[in-house]
Protein backbone atom coordinates (compact mmCIF):
# COMPACT_ATOMS: atom_id res chain seq x y z
CA UNK A 1 0.00 0.00 0.00
CA UNK A 2 2.90 2.38 0.56
CA UNK A 3 5.25 1.15 -1.92
CA UNK A 4 6.72 3.71 -3.88
CA UNK A 5 9.79 3.76 -6.66
CA UNK A 6 12.24 6.27 -7.54
CA UNK A 7 13.74 5.35 -10.33
CA UNK A 8 15.37 1.98 -9.60
CA UNK A 9 14.98 2.00 -5.66
CA UNK A 10 12.08 0.35 -4.52
CA UNK A 11 10.99 1.71 -1.03
CA UNK A 12 8.87 -0.36 1.07
CA UNK A 13 7.22 3.46 2.15
CA UNK A 14 7.93 6.94 1.00
CA UNK A 15 9.77 7.45 4.31
CA UNK A 16 13.50 8.03 4.46
CA UNK A 17 15.47 9.89 6.78
CA UNK A 18 17.48 13.10 5.59
CA UNK A 19 21.28 13.47 5.26
CA UNK A 20 23.17 15.12 8.41
CA UNK A 21 20.35 14.26 10.82
CA UNK A 22 20.17 10.79 11.03
CA UNK A 23 24.46 9.90 11.26
CA UNK A 24 24.29 6.39 9.94
CA UNK A 25 21.80 5.29 11.29
CA UNK A 26 22.84 3.28 14.51
CA UNK A 27 22.60 6.57 16.56
CA UNK A 28 18.53 5.46 16.10
CA UNK A 29 18.50 1.95 16.40
CA UNK A 30 17.74 1.58 20.37
CA UNK A 31 14.70 3.77 19.35
CA UNK A 32 12.97 2.19 16.21
CA UNK A 33 13.32 -0.75 13.58
CA UNK A 34 15.70 0.62 10.85
CA UNK A 35 14.51 -2.24 8.29
CA UNK A 36 11.23 -0.57 8.07
CA UNK A 37 12.47 2.93 6.56
CA UNK A 38 11.73 3.18 3.03
CA UNK A 39 15.62 4.70 3.06
CA UNK A 40 17.98 6.49 5.10
CA UNK A 41 20.30 9.00 3.62
CA UNK A 42 23.66 8.84 5.85
CA UNK A 43 25.68 11.53 6.60
CA UNK A 44 27.49 13.80 4.24
CA UNK A 45 30.79 12.52 2.65
CA UNK A 46 33.70 13.83 0.94
CA UNK A 47 36.90 12.91 -0.68
CA UNK A 48 38.88 13.26 2.31
CA UNK A 49 38.13 13.92 6.32
CA UNK A 50 36.66 17.31 7.20
CA UNK A 51 36.51 18.94 10.80
CA UNK A 52 33.94 20.99 9.96
CA UNK A 53 33.22 24.49 11.45
CA UNK A 54 33.88 25.66 15.05
CA UNK A 55 31.26 25.68 17.62
CA UNK A 56 28.71 27.30 18.08
CA UNK A 57 26.92 25.34 14.66
CA UNK A 58 23.51 25.62 16.09
CA UNK A 59 20.87 27.55 17.68
CA UNK A 60 17.32 27.07 17.96
CA UNK A 61 15.11 30.02 16.29
CA UNK A 62 11.16 30.25 16.26
CA UNK A 63 10.12 26.44 15.03
CA UNK A 64 13.57 25.75 13.13
CA UNK A 65 17.04 25.66 14.06
CA UNK A 66 19.87 27.32 12.22
CA UNK A 67 22.92 25.15 11.59
CA UNK A 68 26.59 25.41 10.33
CA UNK A 69 28.08 22.03 11.19
CA UNK A 70 29.73 22.66 7.82
CA UNK A 71 30.24 18.78 6.59
CA UNK A 72 32.18 17.47 9.12
CA UNK A 73 32.63 14.11 8.36
CA UNK A 74 35.29 11.27 8.46
CA UNK A 75 36.09 11.28 4.66
CA UNK A 76 34.83 8.50 1.77
CA UNK A 77 37.79 5.80 2.60
CA UNK A 78 36.44 5.92 6.17
CA UNK A 79 33.51 5.42 5.42
CA UNK A 80 33.78 2.59 2.69
CA UNK A 81 36.12 0.72 5.54
CA UNK A 82 34.40 1.51 9.12
CA UNK A 83 30.87 2.25 8.72
CA UNK A 84 29.91 0.67 5.78
CA UNK A 85 30.72 -3.01 6.89
CA UNK A 86 28.66 -2.07 10.28
CA UNK A 87 25.59 -1.19 8.57
CA UNK A 88 25.65 -2.89 4.97
CA UNK A 89 23.54 -5.79 6.54
CA UNK A 90 20.23 -3.62 6.71
CA UNK A 91 17.11 -4.41 5.08
CA UNK A 92 16.83 -1.02 3.83
CA UNK A 93 17.63 1.15 1.03
CA UNK A 94 21.24 2.59 2.39
CA UNK A 95 21.66 6.03 0.08
CA UNK A 96 25.02 8.37 0.51
CA UNK A 97 25.28 11.78 0.37
CA UNK A 98 27.83 13.02 -1.73
CA UNK A 99 29.40 16.19 -0.68
CA UNK A 100 32.25 18.03 -2.30
CA UNK A 101 34.35 21.42 -2.95
CA UNK A 102 35.11 20.33 -6.62
CA UNK A 103 33.84 18.79 -9.51
CA UNK A 104 36.53 15.79 -9.04
CA UNK A 105 35.92 15.54 -5.17
CA UNK A 106 32.59 14.88 -6.04
CA UNK A 107 33.10 12.44 -8.86
CA UNK A 108 35.89 10.77 -6.67
CA UNK A 109 33.48 9.91 -3.80
CA UNK A 110 31.20 8.99 -6.15
CA UNK A 111 33.37 6.63 -7.87
CA UNK A 112 33.82 4.75 -4.37
CA UNK A 113 30.99 4.74 -3.44
CA UNK A 114 29.32 3.28 -6.56
CA UNK A 115 31.36 -0.03 -5.84
CA UNK A 116 29.35 -0.91 -2.49
CA UNK A 117 26.80 -3.18 -3.33
CA UNK A 118 24.64 -2.13 -0.74
CA UNK A 119 24.01 1.02 -1.87
CA UNK A 120 21.85 1.54 -4.67
CA UNK A 121 21.58 5.11 -4.43
CA UNK A 122 23.69 8.53 -3.96
CA UNK A 123 21.92 11.98 -3.27
CA UNK A 124 24.64 14.16 -4.61
CA UNK A 125 24.94 17.37 -2.40
CA UNK A 126 25.30 20.42 -4.41
CA UNK A 127 23.56 22.67 -1.76
CA UNK A 128 25.10 22.81 1.49
CA UNK A 129 25.08 26.28 2.11
CA UNK A 130 27.68 25.96 5.24
CA UNK A 131 31.11 25.15 3.44
CA UNK A 132 32.81 27.61 1.73
CA UNK A 133 34.03 25.88 -1.26
CA UNK A 134 31.50 24.50 -3.94
CA UNK A 135 28.33 23.25 -1.88
CA UNK A 136 25.65 25.51 -2.38
CA UNK A 137 28.53 27.13 -5.24
CA UNK A 138 27.37 24.48 -7.40
CA UNK A 139 23.75 24.75 -7.14
CA UNK A 140 22.87 28.34 -7.23
CA UNK A 141 23.58 28.15 -11.10
CA UNK A 142 22.16 26.30 -13.81
CA UNK A 143 25.24 25.69 -16.08
CA UNK A 144 27.80 24.42 -12.74
CA UNK A 145 25.22 21.98 -11.58
CA UNK A 146 24.65 20.72 -15.40
CA UNK A 147 28.79 20.21 -14.82
CA UNK A 148 28.90 18.79 -11.64
CA UNK A 149 25.80 16.35 -12.49
CA UNK A 150 27.74 15.15 -16.15
CA UNK A 151 30.70 14.92 -14.50
CA UNK A 152 29.38 12.64 -11.92
CA UNK A 153 26.96 11.11 -14.06
CA UNK A 154 29.75 9.70 -16.08
CA UNK A 155 31.22 7.69 -12.74
CA UNK A 156 28.56 6.66 -11.06
CA UNK A 157 25.92 4.35 -12.70
CA UNK A 158 23.09 3.46 -10.02
CA UNK A 159 20.34 5.52 -8.95
CA UNK A 160 21.62 9.62 -8.63
CA UNK A 161 19.60 12.03 -6.88
CA UNK A 162 20.12 15.53 -6.78
CA UNK A 163 19.78 17.58 -3.36
CA UNK A 164 18.97 21.08 -4.25
CA UNK A 165 19.05 24.18 -2.48
CA UNK A 166 16.12 26.68 -2.01
CA UNK A 167 18.58 29.35 -2.09
CA UNK A 168 17.92 30.65 -5.67
CA UNK A 169 15.64 32.49 -7.92
CA UNK A 170 14.19 29.68 -9.81
CA UNK A 171 14.73 26.64 -7.90
CA UNK A 172 12.51 24.61 -11.30
CA UNK A 173 15.70 26.14 -13.78
CA UNK A 174 17.97 24.32 -11.89
CA UNK A 175 15.96 20.61 -11.40
CA UNK A 176 15.59 21.23 -15.21
CA UNK A 177 19.18 21.21 -15.72
CA UNK A 178 20.44 18.65 -13.57
CA UNK A 179 17.78 16.16 -15.27
CA UNK A 180 18.80 17.49 -18.42
CA UNK A 181 21.98 16.39 -17.29
CA UNK A 182 21.53 13.01 -16.22
CA UNK A 183 19.40 13.03 -12.90
CA UNK A 184 17.84 10.33 -11.93
CA UNK A 185 15.98 11.82 -9.11
CA UNK A 186 15.74 15.67 -7.48
CA UNK A 187 15.60 16.17 -3.32
CA UNK A 188 14.30 19.00 -2.27
CA UNK A 189 14.76 21.51 -0.13
CA UNK A 190 18.36 21.53 1.68
CA UNK A 191 18.14 24.55 4.34
CA UNK A 192 17.52 28.08 3.81
CA UNK A 193 20.34 30.42 4.34
CA UNK A 194 19.63 32.67 7.24
CA UNK A 195 21.37 34.42 10.28
CA UNK A 196 20.71 35.09 13.98
CA UNK A 197 21.87 37.60 16.09
CA UNK A 198 22.16 37.44 20.57
CA UNK A 199 21.50 41.34 21.04
CA UNK A 200 22.27 40.80 24.67
CA UNK A 201 26.17 39.79 23.98
CA UNK A 202 25.89 41.86 20.56
CA UNK A 203 27.35 38.85 18.55
CA UNK A 204 26.09 36.38 15.88
CA UNK A 205 24.91 32.83 17.74
CA UNK A 206 26.84 31.20 14.84
CA UNK A 207 30.27 30.86 14.46
CA UNK A 208 30.29 31.42 11.12
CA UNK A 209 27.21 34.00 11.37
CA UNK A 210 25.05 32.60 8.39
CA UNK A 211 23.75 28.86 8.78
CA UNK A 212 20.77 26.78 7.02
CA UNK A 213 17.54 26.96 8.51
CA UNK A 214 15.44 23.93 9.29
CA UNK A 215 12.38 22.78 10.82
CA UNK A 216 8.85 23.49 10.50
CA UNK A 217 9.57 27.15 9.72
CA UNK A 218 10.63 25.82 6.24
CA UNK A 219 7.85 24.21 5.76
CA UNK A 220 5.88 26.11 3.26
CA UNK A 221 8.51 27.28 1.42
CA UNK A 222 9.70 23.61 0.78
CA UNK A 223 5.96 22.40 -0.16
CA UNK A 224 5.68 25.48 -2.75
CA UNK A 225 9.36 24.60 -4.33
CA UNK A 226 8.29 20.62 -4.17
CA UNK A 227 5.29 21.63 -6.30
CA UNK A 228 7.00 24.27 -8.78
CA UNK A 229 9.49 21.11 -9.86
CA UNK A 230 6.79 18.26 -9.65
CA UNK A 231 5.66 20.47 -12.84
CA UNK A 232 8.82 21.28 -14.55
CA UNK A 233 10.19 17.94 -14.48
CA UNK A 234 9.79 14.20 -14.96
CA UNK A 235 12.03 12.50 -13.26
CA UNK A 236 10.72 11.61 -9.19
CA UNK A 237 10.77 14.33 -6.85
CA UNK A 238 11.92 13.71 -2.70
CA UNK A 239 10.52 16.32 -0.97
CA UNK A 240 11.95 17.43 2.57
CA UNK A 241 11.59 20.34 4.52
CA UNK A 242 10.27 20.35 8.63
CA UNK A 243 8.30 17.12 7.95
CA UNK A 244 7.36 16.51 11.44
CA UNK A 245 4.49 14.19 11.19
CA UNK A 246 2.47 12.07 8.59
CA UNK A 247 0.46 14.39 7.43
CA UNK A 248 2.95 17.22 7.18
CA UNK A 249 4.70 14.18 4.63
CA UNK A 250 1.43 13.45 2.31
CA UNK A 251 1.24 17.37 1.93
CA UNK A 252 4.82 16.95 0.31
CA UNK A 253 3.71 13.96 -1.46
CA UNK A 254 0.04 15.71 -2.43
CA UNK A 255 2.42 18.74 -4.03
CA UNK A 256 4.38 16.42 -6.24
CA UNK A 257 6.91 13.87 -4.28
CA UNK A 258 7.38 10.45 -4.63
CA UNK A 259 8.96 10.11 -1.50
CA UNK A 260 10.07 12.24 1.35
CA UNK A 261 12.90 12.78 3.93
CA UNK A 262 12.14 13.51 7.43
CA UNK A 263 14.80 15.49 8.90
CA UNK A 264 14.77 17.99 12.02
CA UNK A 265 11.86 15.74 13.86
CA UNK A 266 14.23 13.21 14.02
CA UNK A 267 16.26 15.57 17.09
CA UNK A 268 13.01 16.00 18.88
CA UNK A 269 11.43 12.74 18.89
CA UNK A 270 14.12 10.01 17.63
CA UNK A 271 10.91 7.57 16.86
CA UNK A 272 9.38 10.32 14.39
CA UNK A 273 9.77 8.29 11.36
CA UNK A 274 8.06 5.19 12.25
CA UNK A 275 5.27 7.56 13.35
CA UNK A 276 4.68 8.92 10.39
CA UNK A 277 4.94 5.60 8.59
CA UNK A 278 2.13 4.46 11.28
CA UNK A 279 0.52 7.55 10.41
CA UNK A 280 0.87 7.31 6.67
CA UNK A 281 -0.60 3.93 6.64
CA UNK A 282 -3.67 4.99 8.76
CA UNK A 283 -4.25 7.67 6.58
CA UNK A 284 -4.83 5.56 3.55
CA UNK A 285 -7.27 3.11 5.53
CA UNK A 286 -9.26 6.33 6.56
CA UNK A 287 -9.47 7.56 3.04
CA UNK A 288 -10.30 4.13 1.23
CA UNK A 289 -6.51 4.50 -0.09
CA UNK A 290 -5.15 1.40 -1.33
CA UNK A 291 -1.97 2.19 -2.97
CA UNK A 292 -0.03 5.67 -1.58
CA UNK A 293 0.83 6.50 -6.06
CA UNK A 294 -2.74 7.66 -6.07
CA UNK A 295 -1.87 10.52 -4.12
CA UNK A 296 1.47 12.12 -5.52
CA UNK A 297 0.80 15.05 -7.32
CA UNK A 298 -2.78 15.50 -7.18
CA UNK A 299 -2.47 18.78 -6.42
CA UNK B 1 20.14 1.12 26.16
CA UNK B 2 18.61 4.29 25.26
CA UNK B 3 14.61 4.84 25.38
CA UNK B 4 12.20 7.34 24.71
CA UNK B 5 9.87 7.38 27.93
CA UNK B 6 7.04 9.68 29.76
CA UNK B 7 8.19 10.01 33.12
CA UNK B 8 5.40 11.44 35.76
CA UNK B 9 6.67 14.27 37.98
CA UNK B 10 6.27 12.80 42.01
CA UNK B 11 8.10 15.54 43.43
CA UNK B 12 8.83 19.77 42.67
CA UNK B 13 10.88 21.50 45.23
CA UNK B 14 11.54 25.16 44.58
CA UNK B 15 15.37 26.11 45.57
CA UNK B 16 15.71 29.77 46.05
CA UNK B 17 14.84 31.67 42.85
CA UNK B 18 16.91 30.21 40.15
CA UNK B 19 16.68 26.67 41.15
CA UNK B 20 14.05 23.91 41.39
CA UNK B 21 14.60 19.98 41.09
CA UNK B 22 12.18 16.98 40.10
CA UNK B 23 11.79 14.01 40.80
CA UNK B 24 10.21 11.48 37.90
CA UNK B 25 8.99 7.96 38.10
CA UNK B 26 9.27 5.90 35.83
CA UNK B 27 6.35 3.22 35.16
CA UNK B 28 8.61 0.54 34.09
CA UNK B 29 11.90 -0.49 34.69
CA UNK B 30 14.64 2.18 34.21
CA UNK B 31 17.88 0.93 32.09
CA UNK B 32 20.84 1.76 34.01
CA UNK B 33 21.84 4.89 34.68
CA UNK B 34 26.17 6.14 35.00
CA UNK B 35 26.51 9.47 37.34
CA UNK B 36 27.20 12.10 34.60
CA UNK B 37 24.97 10.77 31.91
CA UNK B 38 22.19 13.53 30.81
CA UNK B 39 18.31 12.88 29.25
CA UNK B 40 16.82 15.26 27.10
CA UNK B 41 13.64 16.35 28.01
CA UNK B 42 10.97 17.34 25.82
CA UNK B 43 9.41 20.96 26.75
CA UNK B 44 5.47 21.09 25.54
CA UNK B 45 3.03 23.40 24.55
CA UNK B 46 5.82 26.30 24.44
CA UNK B 47 5.73 27.91 21.47
CA UNK B 48 9.28 29.08 21.44
CA UNK B 49 11.20 26.04 22.22
CA UNK B 50 11.09 23.07 20.05
CA UNK B 51 14.60 20.97 20.64
CA UNK B 52 15.04 18.80 23.48
CA UNK B 53 16.61 20.84 26.66
CA UNK B 54 19.77 18.20 27.83
CA UNK B 55 19.90 18.52 31.64
CA UNK B 56 22.18 16.15 33.86
CA UNK B 57 20.87 13.37 36.26
CA UNK B 58 21.48 14.71 39.87
CA UNK B 59 19.84 11.27 41.49
CA UNK B 60 19.04 8.17 40.43
CA UNK B 61 16.87 5.82 43.09
CA UNK B 62 16.85 2.13 41.46
CA UNK B 63 14.16 0.75 44.16
CA UNK B 64 11.88 3.48 43.67
CA UNK B 65 12.41 3.09 39.73
CA UNK B 66 12.81 7.46 40.19
CA UNK B 67 15.51 9.96 38.60
CA UNK B 68 15.72 13.31 39.49
CA UNK B 69 16.91 16.28 37.81
CA UNK B 70 18.19 19.81 39.59
CA UNK B 71 17.50 22.69 36.99
CA UNK B 72 18.73 26.07 37.22
CA UNK B 73 15.91 28.76 35.22
CA UNK B 74 17.93 29.89 32.42
CA UNK B 75 15.77 30.45 29.38
CA UNK B 76 12.55 29.67 27.90
CA UNK B 77 12.78 26.23 27.93
CA UNK B 78 13.71 26.06 31.60
CA UNK B 79 11.19 28.65 32.26
CA UNK B 80 8.77 26.58 31.22
CA UNK B 81 10.14 23.45 32.81
CA UNK B 82 9.77 25.51 35.94
CA UNK B 83 5.59 25.53 35.71
CA UNK B 84 5.45 21.89 35.48
CA UNK B 85 3.64 20.49 39.31
CA UNK B 86 3.59 16.88 40.55
CA UNK B 87 1.29 14.43 38.49
CA UNK B 88 2.39 16.28 35.32
CA UNK B 89 4.50 14.11 32.36
CA UNK B 90 7.75 14.89 30.61
CA UNK B 91 9.13 12.91 28.02
CA UNK B 92 12.67 12.09 28.34
CA UNK B 93 15.08 10.49 25.54
CA UNK B 94 17.96 9.19 28.20
CA UNK B 95 20.01 8.49 29.10
CA UNK B 96 22.63 9.91 27.10
CA UNK B 97 26.05 10.50 26.83
CA UNK B 98 29.42 8.95 28.19
CA UNK B 99 29.94 9.66 32.47
CA UNK B 100 32.27 10.13 34.92
CA UNK B 101 34.72 6.66 35.71
CA UNK B 102 33.22 4.98 38.87
CA UNK B 103 35.97 2.14 38.13
CA UNK B 104 38.24 3.37 40.21
CA UNK B 105 39.94 1.94 43.66
CA UNK B 106 38.43 2.22 46.86
CA UNK B 107 41.45 3.71 48.65
CA UNK B 108 41.29 6.55 45.92
CA UNK B 109 41.72 10.16 46.91
CA UNK B 110 38.62 11.79 45.43
CA UNK B 111 38.10 15.52 44.87
CA UNK B 112 34.93 16.95 43.10
CA UNK B 113 34.38 20.25 41.68
CA UNK B 114 31.05 21.93 41.48
CA UNK B 115 29.75 25.48 40.59
CA UNK B 116 26.39 26.58 39.76
CA UNK B 117 23.58 24.08 38.04
CA UNK B 118 27.26 21.71 37.39
CA UNK B 119 26.53 20.55 41.29
CA UNK B 120 23.65 18.37 39.86
CA UNK B 121 25.59 15.51 38.40
CA UNK B 122 27.96 15.02 40.91
CA UNK B 123 25.51 14.27 43.79
CA UNK B 124 24.52 11.04 42.05
CA UNK B 125 28.39 10.18 41.37
CA UNK B 126 29.46 10.80 44.80
CA UNK B 127 26.41 8.10 46.08
CA UNK B 128 27.88 5.99 43.19
CA UNK B 129 31.54 6.47 45.02
CA UNK B 130 30.12 6.18 48.62
CA UNK B 131 28.48 2.10 47.40
CA UNK B 132 32.39 1.60 46.68
CA UNK B 133 33.39 2.85 50.57
CA UNK B 134 34.70 5.73 48.40
CA UNK B 135 34.57 9.47 50.78
CA UNK B 136 35.00 11.94 48.40
CA UNK B 137 36.18 15.96 48.93
CA UNK B 138 33.71 17.64 47.90
CA UNK B 139 34.34 21.55 46.99
CA UNK B 140 30.78 23.41 45.73
CA UNK B 141 31.36 27.02 44.45
CA UNK B 142 28.82 30.09 43.48
CA UNK B 143 28.68 34.02 43.75
CA UNK B 144 26.49 33.69 46.67
CA UNK B 145 25.29 30.99 49.41
CA UNK B 146 21.82 30.65 48.25
CA UNK B 147 23.21 30.41 44.89
CA UNK B 148 24.26 26.40 45.46
CA UNK B 149 21.34 24.63 45.85
CA UNK B 150 21.37 21.57 47.65
CA UNK B 151 24.79 21.49 49.50
CA UNK B 152 22.98 19.68 52.10
CA UNK B 153 22.09 16.36 50.43
CA UNK B 154 26.27 16.03 49.78
CA UNK B 155 26.76 15.52 53.30
CA UNK B 156 26.21 12.29 53.74
CA UNK B 157 28.94 11.62 50.92
CA UNK B 158 31.78 13.27 51.84
CA UNK B 159 33.45 16.30 53.10
CA UNK B 160 32.00 19.47 51.76
CA UNK B 161 33.25 22.41 51.41
CA UNK B 162 31.93 25.85 49.78
CA UNK B 163 32.93 29.01 48.63
CA UNK B 164 31.36 31.76 47.66
CA UNK B 165 32.47 34.86 45.98
CA UNK B 166 30.97 37.10 48.54
CA UNK B 167 31.81 35.13 51.90
CA UNK B 168 27.96 34.86 52.78
CA UNK B 169 29.03 30.74 53.36
CA UNK B 170 32.42 29.05 53.55
CA UNK B 171 35.41 30.07 52.13
CA UNK B 172 35.40 33.70 50.56
CA UNK B 173 36.79 33.30 47.14
CA UNK B 174 36.64 31.19 43.82
CA UNK B 175 36.74 26.94 44.26
CA UNK B 176 39.97 26.69 43.08
CA UNK B 177 40.86 28.75 46.07
CA UNK B 178 39.81 26.76 48.30
CA UNK B 179 42.24 25.38 51.42
CA UNK B 180 41.05 22.04 50.29
CA UNK B 181 41.27 21.83 46.81
CA UNK B 182 45.28 21.74 46.50
CA UNK B 183 45.80 18.95 48.98
CA UNK B 184 46.87 15.35 47.28
CA UNK B 185 44.50 13.53 45.13
CA UNK B 186 44.12 10.79 42.40
CA UNK B 187 41.64 11.74 40.80
CA UNK B 188 39.39 15.21 40.47
CA UNK B 189 35.99 15.34 38.66
CA UNK B 190 34.24 18.61 37.86
CA UNK B 191 31.38 20.14 36.16
CA UNK B 192 30.48 23.56 36.05
CA UNK B 193 30.95 26.78 34.42
CA UNK B 194 33.40 26.47 31.45
CA UNK B 195 36.55 28.85 33.68
CA UNK B 196 35.88 27.19 36.90
CA UNK B 197 36.67 23.81 34.89
CA UNK B 198 39.60 25.15 32.97
CA UNK B 199 41.06 26.26 36.38
CA UNK B 200 40.67 22.99 37.46
CA UNK B 201 41.96 21.11 34.75
CA UNK B 202 44.81 23.24 34.43
CA UNK B 203 45.92 22.92 38.08
CA UNK B 204 45.26 19.10 37.76
CA UNK B 205 47.52 19.08 34.19
CA UNK B 206 50.32 20.72 36.61
CA UNK B 207 49.76 18.51 39.41
CA UNK B 208 49.89 15.42 37.05
CA UNK B 209 46.38 14.41 39.12
CA UNK B 210 43.90 12.64 36.52
CA UNK B 211 40.96 14.42 35.82
CA UNK B 212 37.45 14.79 34.24
CA UNK B 213 35.23 17.35 33.54
CA UNK B 214 31.76 17.06 32.35
CA UNK B 215 31.02 19.98 29.62
CA UNK B 216 27.66 21.58 28.50
CA UNK B 217 27.44 22.35 24.93
CA UNK B 218 24.32 23.49 22.96
CA UNK B 219 22.63 20.76 21.61
CA UNK B 220 19.61 19.40 19.62
CA UNK B 221 19.58 15.76 19.21
CA UNK B 222 21.87 14.38 22.12
CA UNK B 223 22.16 11.37 20.10
CA UNK B 224 25.74 12.16 18.22
CA UNK B 225 23.50 12.34 15.05
CA UNK B 226 23.54 16.37 14.35
CA UNK B 227 27.01 16.74 15.27
CA UNK B 228 25.31 20.15 16.50
CA UNK B 229 27.64 20.31 20.01
CA UNK B 230 30.92 19.20 19.27
CA UNK B 231 34.07 20.82 22.05
CA UNK B 232 37.61 21.07 19.59
CA UNK B 233 39.83 18.43 21.83
CA UNK B 234 43.22 17.53 21.12
CA UNK B 235 41.88 15.25 18.93
CA UNK B 236 39.70 16.99 16.61
CA UNK B 237 35.99 17.89 17.66
CA UNK B 238 34.04 15.70 19.26
CA UNK B 239 30.36 15.45 20.39
CA UNK B 240 29.72 16.75 23.69
CA UNK B 241 26.68 14.30 23.83
CA UNK B 242 27.99 11.17 22.85
CA UNK B 243 31.67 11.08 23.31
CA UNK B 244 31.05 13.53 26.21
CA UNK B 245 29.72 15.11 28.32
CA UNK B 246 32.24 14.04 30.54
CA UNK B 247 36.01 13.86 28.95
CA UNK B 248 39.50 13.17 30.49
CA UNK B 249 41.63 16.10 30.23
CA UNK B 250 44.36 14.33 29.10
CA UNK B 251 42.67 15.21 25.45
CA UNK B 252 41.72 18.40 26.39
CA UNK B 253 44.98 20.12 26.52
CA UNK B 254 43.66 22.88 23.31
CA UNK B 255 40.32 23.25 25.58
CA UNK B 256 42.22 24.58 28.79
CA UNK B 257 45.12 25.74 27.59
Amino acid sequence: MLNVKVHNLNLKNPVMTASGTFGYGEEFSDFIDLERLGAFIVKGTTGTHREGNPYPRMVETPSGMLNAVGLQNGGVEKFCSTVYPRIQHLDTNIIVNVSGSSIDEYCTVAEQVNELDRVPAIELNISCPNVKKGGMGFGTDPAMASQVVTAVRKVYHKTLIVKLTPNVTSIAEIAKAVEGAGADSVSLINTLLGAAIDVEHRRPYLSTITGGLSGPAVKPVAVRMVWQVAHAVKIPVIGLGGIMSASDALEFMMAGATAVQVGTANFIDPSVTMKIIDGMEEYCHRHGIKDINEIIGIV
Amino acid sequence: MKEIHDFTIVCRRQLGDQYFSLVLQHQGTMPAVCPGQFVEVLVDDCREVMLRRPISVHDVDAEKNTLSLLVQIVGKGTRRLATLQCGDKLNLVYPLGHGFSTNIASDSRVLMVGGGAGIAPLLYLSKVLSSKHIRPTILLGGRTASLIPVRSEFEPYGSVGIATDDGSMGYRGIVTQHPDFGKEYDIIYSCGPTPMMKAVAKSAAQRGIRCEVSLENMMACGLGACLCCVTDTDEGHKCVCKEGPVFDISVMKKWYE
